[in-house]
Formats: structure tokens, sequence, C-alpha cells
């Protein structure tokens, strides 16, 4: 008796090591996820947080005596290269003032340091160019001529009004120049495509005068504008905001210059939290500065979410189309297995071949005869000879379009053959039951498809690189601008931008934080993407209720 | 009124409800006959599928096909609204006479013939819409755009199918969401809602419980009323309870037809006798 139950329970016990061991494979990759995430997040929101600012004493070796450095302290470390003498760690400190310094950051042996205070009065200034400077404030110079000293009572008030003054004025210049003078040029450029098919026709002389009097109107306004600009320029150095550095000298910034400032060491929580949530809606609404290190990167997100709706948009009729052939009309056979073999391997082609045929097929050829036909004025300039969010949109979209016919097919052949049946017996024909009956059954399935072909063409970067992506557009492709919606235009994007800060950027310890802010924006934007077509799919699938997949 | 004077290429748009009011809405005693099977072979490539079948059905009667799995009998009620034409490989040869007209006509419209004669299937098959459109289906496709015209047929159709007091508060609703029961049940509405002279029903009870097996059975006794009914069935008390004819189908031969009390009493085939007291099948 008991030897049957022993025989009995083997196979379970055997069997709970095989639960356990492909459970394994599921919690490395869970884990590998994890990780990858938590230290995206970690210092993606890193960036935005102020840190305090140290001020160090440096012990009397190597000439300098009792220097001192103030900066925030990046992190501690075991240095590479071995020491002679003494500990071997190292500390980096970013210690800003580029304008001042000649780096950012600096190294300092740990066995120097002397003592290590944070000083009340450090404030950290936000410039437009040259990163942060860090310093304790000495007075403000207004443009009435007058000082207010760091101490009385009026200076962080005025500190404050002075920095939202400047903001405005900003603002203000960027009106000016970016939309009502770019405007001007953009009619300047129209007169000159104008003038250029006139003088081919009627001869250069002709030509110059028929749009003579148009020309000197729009120049009379673009001096005027260009005046305005000035004269708002002007007023960006007008008033000055002057800091003592930690080797003593002075730093004298204009307010125009200034986007923020705060006391790094005095401010709470609450305003440090303050500060992280308005750093990251800036990063994500703000233009980029300083060859992309700084600012934000809204031009970035627009473009990745641009070229991936683009690339829904060419997509999806594609790949539905093609599927509905292979699966409903297609004689099944050789060939078409053939096709769908071929399908499936296209699937795995590296993504950079289809940049290469995007280059040649889209941009040279495509865009090319286009500009030829219809651009012929501007040539030699290309209009769509060249990339632009149109031919990178495509390019990924014939990248794509084999998980989309994949997808759809798996669908259409779950669509049972009694409901097909039971659409022709009511007088259908075969078109009318595939468009009334086998395409809404099979919607969340294709959408599935389309999430799949999403995200992987919202990730990808090498075949964009070809095709139309830049490092600083200076247009977005849909603006205020007629015909509004800019399809040749080239366009900035996000895997691109990551790509770009890393490992193209002059100065790569300043652009470090901003890659993984990046990295994590760009992971949201997928996960968005992805949501919304997940939500539009349950939508359906509850409308019909339908088991399947 | 005959069934032979049915002019087939009138407007259909127009006249689809003229049709259902003057065409069946009173029981004539007499019953000609409607569909005629004359020397009907049937191959799938090189398979020989049905042999020679010769058949009367007549008008505003329940016709039971019957016989073992594979004799036939589904193939022959799959022609008489040409879906096997879907099916690669197929040919046919004879005749099948719908009021007096081939089917396989050169001219016959495949769409006007299916309009014509309507189908329900052994498995439900409700399309994944809500009831309403289920039932309108038809009605879309013919291109009927008279919004009132279409809830007027829908509501019919449902009440014929003895469905409307179930799902008339209701009919937005999912029709996935139904019982198996009022899935077929919703289907012949379907059926119905088109307006046809004939219901083809293939095993149209075998995925039901007895309980709505027995609606649908009296469904079928009030359909019968109006609609030539063609109703292949494997359920012997049921070909018994529900059909005026019976025909004896094995191996893709008609081994007897007759009305039905003759062939489940005093069959004149001996294997008809043996097929239905159960000595095989």
């Amino acid at each position: 008796m008991s030897r049957v139950r022993a025989s009995q329970i083997k196979p379970d016990h055997t069997d709970e090591r095989y639960v356990w061991f492909t459970s394994m494979g599921l919690t490395i990759g869970l884990a590998m996820v994890a990780v990858l995430l938590g230290i995206v997040v970690y210092n993606g929101t890193e960036v935005f947080w102020p840190k305090r600012v140290a001020r160090i004493e440096l012990s009397a070796q190597g000439g300098d005596a009792g220097r001192a450095v103030v900066g925030e302290i990046v992190k501690r470390r075991e240095r590479k290269a071995r020491a002679a003498s003494g500990s071997n760690r190292e500390w980096q400190l970013y210690v800003a003032n580029k304008d001042k310094t000649p780096s950012n950051f600096i190294y300092i042996e740990e066995d120097d340091v002397r003592s290590v205070t944070y000083p009340d009065g450090v404030l950290v200034v936000e410039r437009m160019e040259y990163g942060d400077a860090i310093g304790t404030p000495l007075r403000i110079e207004t443009k009435s001529g007058e000082t207010i000293e760091h101490g009385s009572p009026g200076f962080d008030p005025y500190l404050e009004r002075a920095l939202a003054e400047a903001g405005r004025l900003r603002a203000a210049i960027r009106v000016t120049e970016k939309d009502r003078i770019g405007a001007i040029n953009g009619r300047m450029e129209e007169l000159r495509i104008k003038e250029r098919s006139l003088s081919r026709k009627t001869g250069p002389e002709a030509a110059a005068a028929a749009i003579a009097v148009e020309k000197a109107e729009l120049s009379e306004k673009y001096e005027g504008l260009a005046a305005e600009a000035r004269k708002l320029r002007s007023r960006l150095t007008e008033e000055r905001l002057v800091l003592a550095l930690a080797d003593g000298r002075e730093s004298s910034i204009p307010f125009g210059q200034a986007v923020g400032a705060y006391y790094a060491n005095r401010i709470g929580t609450a305003e440090r939290l303050g500060h992280l949530v308005s750093g990251m809606f800036r990063f994500l609404i703000e233009e980029p500065r300083e060859a992309n290190t700084e600012g934000g990167v809204f031009p970035a997100i627009f473009g990745t979410f641009a070229m991936t709706l683009l690339m829904s948009v060419a997509v999806m009729p594609f790949g539905v189309l093609a599927a509905i052939y292979l699966r409903e009309y297609a004689k099944q056979g050789l060939f078409v297995r053939a096709v769908r073999i071929a399908v499936n391997n296209l699937a795995g082609v590296p993504s950079i071949v289809f940049g290469v045929f995007g280059l040649g097929f889209f941009v040279y050829f495509v865009g090319g005869t286009i500009d030829n036909i219809f651009f012929k004025d501007n040539l030699p300039t290309p209009t769509f000879g060249t990339g632009g969010i149109l031919w990178a949109s495509l390019t990924l979209a014939l990248m794509t379009v084999p998980v989309v016919i994949v997808a759809t097919e798996e669908a259409l052949a779950a669509v049972s053959r009694g409901v097909r049946e039971g659409s022709l017996a009511c007088g259908a024909s075969k078109w009318q039951t595939i468009q009334r009956v086998v395409l809404p059954a099979s919607a969340p399935g294709i959408l599935t498809g389309l999430i799949l072909a999403m995200a992987r063409g919202a990730g990808e970067v090498a075949p964009l690189m070809l095709v139309g992506v830049v490092k600083l557009a200076p247009s977005l492709p849909i603006d205020g601008v007629a015909p509004f919606v800019h399809m040749e235009r080239k366009f900035m994007h996000l895997g691109f931008h990551i790509y770009d800060l890393g490992f193209q950027s002059p100065d790569s310890e300043a652009a470090k934080p901003m890659v993984f802010a990046t990295t994590l924006l760009l992971i949201i934007l997928v996960v968005i993407l992805n949501l919304s077509a997940i939500i539009i799919r349950e939508r359906l699938r509850r409308k019909y209720a339908t088991g399947a997949f | 009124m005959t069934e032979i004077d049915r002019p087939t290429h009138m407007d259909i748009k127009t006249t689809v409800k003229n049709e259902r009011e003057t065409s069946r809405d009173h029981h004539e005693p007499y019953n000609p006959t409607f569909i005629q099977v004359r020397g009907f072979d049937f191959y799938y490539d090189k398979m020989h599928a049905l042999h020679g079948i010769d058949l009367d059905m007549k008008e505003r009667h329940v016709t039971a096909l019957i016989g073992p799995s594979g004799c036939g009998k589904s193939t022959l009620l799959r022609t008489f609204n040409r879906m096997n034409d879907l099916i690669p490989g197929v040919r046919t040869s004879g005749k099948i006479l719908l009021s007096g007209r081939d089917i396989f006509d050169p001219d016959m419209d495949v769409i006007e013939l299916r309009r014509r004669v309507g189908m329900v299937f052994q498995k439900s098959n409700p399309f994944p819409k809500t009831i309403f459109e289920n039932v309108a289906y038809g009605l879309r496709i013919l291109g009927v755009k008279d919004k009132n015209l279409v809830a007027e047929i829908v509501e019919q159709s449902l009440r014929s199918s003895a469905l409307w007091d179930e799902v008339k508060d209701n009919l937005q609703k999912s029709a996935l969401q139904l019982s198996g029961g009022q899935q077929q049940r919703l289907c012949i509405a379907r059926a119905l809602a088109m307006g046809p002279e004939v219901i083809l029903m293939d095993e149209p009870c075998s995925a039901l419980d007895p309980i709505a097996t027995g609606r649908i059975e009296e469904l079928i006794f009030e359909l019968k009323k109006k609609y030539t009914i063609v109703i292949v069935t494997h359920n012997m008390q049921q070909a018994a309870r529900v059909s005026d004819d019976t025909g004896f189908m094995y191996m893709g031969k008609l081994i007897e037809f007759g009305p039905t009390e003759k062939i489940f009493t005093k069959p004149d085939q001996p294997m008809t006798e043996s097929y239905i007291t159960g000595r095989f099948g």
C-alpha cells in the first residue's frame, strides 16, 4: 500500500522541479527589466533634483595651499590609476561656472579634503548659456545704476522679480524673431522662387521689376521688426547679478541669461520637489539649448510622436490589404506560401538596410522626381529630395509592414467559417462579408499587430539617421505657417537624441543625466502609445465580446 | 396566388415589404411543388457525393432529410442556396428547379437566390454586431436606407422567431451575449428578415439543450405556415415531430422519400426501416 503511494507522489516531485526551473526564466527576465527601469527612472529623475552644494577646503598639497572648491558632490569612487601613496579614492564635483573654469566637473583626491561645509548663502543660477553658475551672491546692478547689496531686505524679492521679467522678455523676443521675422523670411523665400521662375520666362530684369514693390515692402517690414528685436535684446543685459566664486573672482550674469535661481542649501524638501516638478515640466515643453545638453526636448517628443502616428497611418492600410488578399482571395498554394515566408523574413531584415533602401528609393528616387516635377524653381535646393518626416515614416512603415501582415492574417484566420457562411447566406458578396463581418471581428487582432509595429517603429533609430532625423530641427513638422503640415521637413527624434547626447556631445559628463532623462521619456512615450492602442482594442473586444485572441 | 409568377428581377428595395405581405400571409391548403430536384449529381473533385437525386418538395411543407453521417444530406441542403459554390473543385449535373427556374442557370443571380433561400446553420453564427444589426444585416446588404422600414422588418422578424419579447429592450446589446438557443433563434430571425421563400436548416438544434430545442421546433411549426422549410437532422424523433415529408439518404443516394408518417411507420425499403429502428447508422 505504502509503495503504491510513493510511486504516485514521485512524478509530482519531479514536476515541481520543472515548475521552479521554468519560472526561473521568467524571474530572470523580469528582474532584468525591473533593474533597467529602476536605473533609468532613478537617473532620469535625479537630473531635476536640486542637490546641495558643498564647500570643500583642500589641504596644502601640490602648491595651492588652502584652496577651496564649491560644487555638488556627484560621486565618490575608486580611482582607476593607482596613486603613489595614501587612499585611492577621488571625488567628482560639479563646479559649474563653465565660462570661468575649464570644465564643469573636477576631480579631487579624498586625502586632500580638509573639511566639507554646506554654506547657507550659496546660489545656483541656471543660465541660457554655459550651464549653471554657482556662487555666493554679492549684489544686483539695476538698469537705473543702483546696486542692491546681498543681505539688504530688498535683495531676494528683486531677484525673483527680475528673473520673471527676464523670462517674459525672452518670450517676447522669441515671438518677434521666430514667428514674425520667420514668417517674413518665408515670404521672401517664396518671392525669390517666383523671381527665378519668372526670369526663366521673361528674363531677369522683367522678373526683378515684377516683384520689386512686394520685395521693398517686405524688406521694410523686416527692418522694422529687426529693430524691434534689437531693442528687446539690448534690454537683456540691462540688469546684472554679481556672484562671488569659490576662488574669489566675480561672475557678472546678465538677467537676460538667467533662467532660474535657488539657494541650494537653504530650501526645504517641499521646495526641492517643486524644483523637480518644474524642471521636469520645462524639460517636456522647452526647446534644447547648448548643443542639446541643456533645456528641453519638446521638438524631439513632437517629432517622435508625429512620425509614429504617420507611420501607423501608412502601415495600416497596406498591411491589412495585403493580409486580406493573402488570406481571403489568393489561391492557397506554393506561391502564396513562398510570399508568406518572404514576408516573415522581411521582419528579420536589419533596420539599417531599410534605411539605405529608404534613402535610395524614397528620398533620391521618389523625392527627386517630385522635386523635378513640382519644385523645379527651388532646385538645386531639394524640397522632397532630402530626408524628411514623410520619408522616415514611410521607411518605418515598410519595415513594420510584415508585423501587421502576420498579425492581420492570424486575426482573419481566427474568424470562423460559420460566421462567413452566415453572411454569404444573407446574400452578401465576398467583399461585403469581409468588410462588414470579418474585419470588425478581427479588429482587435489587427490592432495587436499595430501595437507591435508602433513599439518597433517608435524605438528605431538607425534607419532614421539616413532618412530625415537631425540633431537640431529649426522648426516642427506641424506648425502655424501654411500649409501647417510640412511633410518634407526634417525632424528630431528621442531615440536619435539619446544617441546624440550620449555619444556626440562635446561634454559627455554634462550630457549623461540628460541621456537618462530622455531615455525615460522615450520609454514613457512608447508606453503611452501602446496603452492607447490597447485601450482601443479592449473597447472593441468588449463591444463585440468575442472570446478569441 | 401561385409561386411561379413571382417576378425575380423586380426592384427588391421597394418591394421587400409588399412581397412579405401579399404572398404568404394566408395559408393555402393546396401545396404545389416548390423545389424540384431532377437527376442531380454532385462531385467534390473526384469524389461522387450525390448520385442522381430526384425529389419534389412542396410549398409550405417541412421536408426533413435524414441519414447517417456523410450520406450527403448536408451537401444536398447546401446546394439549394448554392453555398457549395465556395468550395473549390465542385461540379454538378442535373437540375434543381426553384419555382420552376433552374438555380444553376447562368442567368441566375446567386445573391438573389440566397435572398430567396435563407439558411440556418448547425452552429449558431451571429455576427459580432448588435442584435438589431444582426437582423438588419440582409437589408443593409440590399442597401435599404429607410430606417422605419428596417426597424419594422427587424421587429417583425424577431417576433416571427419568437425572440422579440426577450430582446426588445436590449436591441443594442452584442448578439454574442445571448444564450445558445437565443442565438439560434436570432439566426432564424436574420434569415427571415430578408423575406425568403425557403428556409434551409442544417441540424439547427444539434448544439442546443432540450428546452431550447423544443422552442425551435415550436417555431418551425409556426414558420411553415408561411415558409417552405427543408431541415437536415440526426434526431429521428425531431424529424418525425416537425416534418411533413421525409427523405432518407444513404451513401449519396436518396433511398426513399415520402410523407413522414409513411416513412416512419411502414417504409417501402428495408434499409429505411433498419435505419429508423436504429439497427445501423
